[in-house]
């Protein structure tokens, strides 16, 4: 009895890790181009109803998927316009974009609140792994494929950061813009990217609540999880791989607090704990000496225009 | 003007980079009228002139961060135009600009490949590494690829710099005031490279204001004031008088002899006074000395041995562990900046811009940033504007400051004369004890010459100096004694008019003569 609420606890925070991963990967190769982009919830939400949407039209969930990808794209692009080309507050401009998703996502979405969705994603069962005793019932048995392909994405990026010219192109506008940009880089497109790609993977985080995890839609579906996906990015300390273990530890946060164990603790005090954990590992590295090495990039949030000191 | 076009001998040496009648305007300002400057190959070009004479909106043209207005620029003899830093470098172009342009948390290796072409898509730096390492071999280069750039020194950060460009195959190398960040040996072995580059038949153009750099280094000299090219001319022609002369369009005003010797009586003392630095080291192990009234107390040192620190227990930024601090005769140790002003303590500090005045707020504000709390200045709790007024309007005048009005906000000033406003602040209450943290860093010719004759002036009134600096020349000029700090030790205090420099520098490396 305590083993399988054990078990099934982890198997649901696998399950809700999974948009939380999604969106802080994007977020973090977003910033690590130097770009905060507070617009991730907004993203999420926009890509979770347009998922619906095309996905009750069409029945093909992956096309679905697919075009609430490009929607998050666009958005984070109309970050990108505001915030590099014209110069706007990074923080005002991802706010607003926020706020402009929830609400144009509950404008859309009207009509469809209460309907199931008429083919959802199907849940996947990982042949001889699932056979596994214990961990084979808890993490291969009855999950979405985008989960499994969100870890692999998270070892891509981190390989693609780390290990190969793009992603070094990708950390020096974030770490000196002025030095990418006297070796010829062109520093405004690679932010133009890496934001449109946070954007891209916010909505498919999103699409995954509408089109996976609750084939349904609901006006502000994603609940605050593109937050815990912001906190989650500096949690991770914009590291791809950092962020799988992290997201699965706020995925169970996230799960416990629906559970019984509400009676023991406060469910709010369950939603509290990224936040909380975020602000205690930020403490932890800045009275460390290890600011240098894992801080924040260095051009984080600052715009950038050749010619000034 | 000269245009030497006409003087190399044609054909035998084509000329590596020409630029002919270069103008850029910004607003307000004819930042280059009608330059023309070039360079052979197998040269060191020297580039010198003031602070805002032009040197750096010229070399910005040739790197393509700036369009010219007008002017054309060509390299071996064809015709080229750069849209950007890109461009330049493809046609052989190297700055080493004078603030670092290094991701500070990628390692060297990742630094130097950023951005060149032929590199592995994978593991980019991989193969670079050996390359560095054979590079800084051939030119005396040598750094560590794998080091991280934060844990570099200054020294070590421009080799970095000068490595990079070299990779990316530069044939013209630009050093924007290369030395400023240097101590003296760094500067030796700069230099060192320098001439092997030469050697090599490389193009360097060294863009300085320190005359006696420039006389050591150079083989071609071109002088800009305001903009416009004054003269250029071969090193076996020039001499530090006439360049000078030339920067400034006047001849150097001597310095104020110093007339009165110090009086034997002590301003300031400390004794066995330790402080331990931000990560728990003792950066000042039980320093203990004398500034007498009327003397000014040269500060030498490589720099991170303790001067930093010595001058922030001074001026109340910082408490020492131990010892004790005496101003003439009452204990000042554990007094903080406000109480130190108060006791009679003028600093003016080494970051102008961070810690000398408020950039955003007018120079009649930062002009009474540390009096606004005292009468005249404040009344009843209440700020008297005209008195304020009155004190900038004088202060303007007295010191010199060039601003088009006591209400332009500070940040649009020169370097020099944001230190004219701060000079201004902390000499105007007649101070006791004057800190001065390398006032004159980065100022140019005038502006250093006003700072050297107020300091002089301090002196001949009575107060005590203390002049931290690594320019010896400058210690060498001003001060009556100099003590050298070597890791946080008084490594001894030796008579200015009697030392030479080599026994500084032999204190400086932590070696005291042999008794």
């Amino acid at each position: 009895m305590e083993l399988d609420l054990i078990l099934n606890t982890i198997a649901r925070a696998l399950a809700f890790s999974t948009p939380l991963l999604w969106a802080a990967l994007g977020e973090i190769y977003a910033e690590r181009s130097g770009v905060v982009n507070l617009g991730v919830e907004g993203m999420m939400v926009m890509g979770a109803v347009v998922g619906f949407m095309v996905g009750q039209a069409t029945g093909i969930p992956y096309l679905a998927l697919l075009v609430a990808a490009l929607v998050g794209a666009l958005m984070g692009l109309a970050h990108a316009f505001f915030s590099i080309t014209l110069n706007a507050n990074q923080f005002v401009s991802g706010l607003a974009l926020t706020i402009f998703g929830l609400g144009l996502s509950g404008l859309l979405g009207r009509s469809y609140v209460g309907q199931p969705l008429q083919v959802p994603m199907k849940s996947v069962t990982v042949p001889f792994l699932s056979d596994i005793p214990l961990l084979g019932q808890a993490l291969f048995t009855d999950q979405k494929l985008l989960t499994y392909a969100g870890l692999i994405v998270a070892l891509l990026l981190y390989f693609v950061l780390n290990y190969t010219r793009w992603g070094m192109t990708l950390r020096s506008v974030g770490e000196s813009p002025r030095a990418a940009d006297t070796a010829g880089i062109p520093v405004n497109r690679v932010r133009y990217i890496a934001v449109a790609f946070g954007g891209l993977l916010a909505g498919v985080a999103g699409a995954y609540l509408s089109l996976a995890y609750r084939p349904s839609w609901g006006e502000g579906m994603t609940n605050g999880m593109g937050w815990i996906a912001l906190a989650l990015t500096i949690f991770a300390l914009w590291d791809p791989l950092r962020a799988i273990g992290a997201s699965f530890l706020f995925g169970a946060f996230f799960y416990l607090s629906f559970t019984k164990l509400q009676t023991v603790i406060a469910p709010e005090l369950l939603t509290m704990m990224p936040y909380i954990m975020t602000i205690v590992a930020l403490t932890v590295i800045a009275l460390g000496q290890g600011k240098r090495a894992f801080g924040a990039p260095e051009a984080l949030g600052l715009p950038y225009h050749r010619g000034e000191r | 003007m000269v245009l030497s076009a006409t003087e190399s001998p044609p054909a035998t040496i084509p000329h590596r980079l020409s630029m002919k009648g270069i103008t850029k305007r910004f607003p307000g300002v004819l930042a280059n009228d009608n330059v023309s400057f070039d360079v052979r190959p197998g040269e060191v070009h020297a580039l010198l002139g003031e602070n805002g004479a032009g040197k750096t909106t010229l070399m910005n043209i040739l790197y393509g961060i700036y369009q010219a207005d007008s002017g054309s620029m060509s390299i071996n003899g064809k015709p080229v135009q750069f849209r950007s830093p890109k461009d330049a470098m493809r046609e052989g172009i190297g700055l080493v600009a004078q603030h670092f342009h290094l991701a500070r948390r990628h390692s060297v290796a990742e630094n130097i490949g950023l951005g060149l072409g032929g590199t592995h898509f994978f593991y980019p730096v991989r193969a670079l590494e050996t390359q560095i390492k054979t590079l800084g071999e051939t030119y005396g280069l040598a750094v560590d690829p794998k080091a991280k750039v934060w844990q570099l020194s200054p020294g070590e950060q421009q080799r970095v710099e000068i490595l990079k460009a070299l990779i990316q195959g530069a044939k013209i190398l630009i050093l924007d005031e290369p030395t400023s960040v240097l101590t003296p040996q760094e500067a030796e072995s700069l230099f060192a490279v320098l001439r092997r580059m030469r050697a090599e038949g490389e193009a360097v153009i060294f863009i300085s204001h320190k005359l006696d750099e420039v006389m050591e280094i150079a083989d071609r000299i071109t002088v800009l004031r305001k903009g416009a090219v004054v003269t250029s001319m071969d090193k076996a022609e020039a001499s530090p008088e006439l360049l000078a002369q030339h920067m400034m369009g006047k001849a150097v005003a001597p310095l104020r002899p110093k007339t009165k010797p110090p009086v034997a009586k002590n301003v300031l003392e400390l004794k066995n006074v330790s402080v331990k630095n931000k990560r728990g080291m003792n950066a000042l192990k039980s320093v203990s000395f004398e500034l007498h009234h009327g003397e000014i107390l040269g500060v030498a040192g490589v720099a991170g041995n303790g001067q930093a620190e010595l001058i922030e227990i001074l001026t109340g930024l910082h408490q020492p562990n131990e010892g004790q601090i005496m101003l003439d005769g009452k204990d000042i140790t554990s007094l903080n900046a406000k109480g130190l002003f108060e006791a009679g303590v003028a600093h003016i500090p080494e970051d102008r811009n961070h810690m000398g005045v408020v950039p955003s707020m007018t120079v009649s504000e930062n002009l009474v940033l540390r009096q606004y709390r005292y009468p005249p200045f404040v009344q009843m709790g209440l700020l008297n504007w005209a008195k304020v007024n009155s004190f900038a309007q004088s202060s303007i005048k007295d010191y010199q400051i060039a601003t088009p009005s006591r209400d332009t906000l500070t940040r649009l000033l020169s370097g020099g004369n944001v230190q004219k406003v701060i000079l201004a602040r902390e000499l105007s209450g007649e101070p006791r004890l004057v800190v001065a943290a390398h006032p004159t860093y980065g100022l140019d010719v005038s502006a250093t010459a006003l700072t050297h004759d107020l300091l002089l002036k301090q002196r001949e009134r009575g107060a005590g100096v203390l002049l931290v600096s690594e320019d010896l020349d400058e210690l060498l000029k001003l001060a009556d004694r100099i003590l050298v700090l070597f890791a946080g030790e008084l490594m001894g205090v030796v008579d200015a008019a009697t030392t030479s420099r080599e026994t500084i520098g032999l204190l400086m490396v932590g070696r005291r003569a042999a008794a």
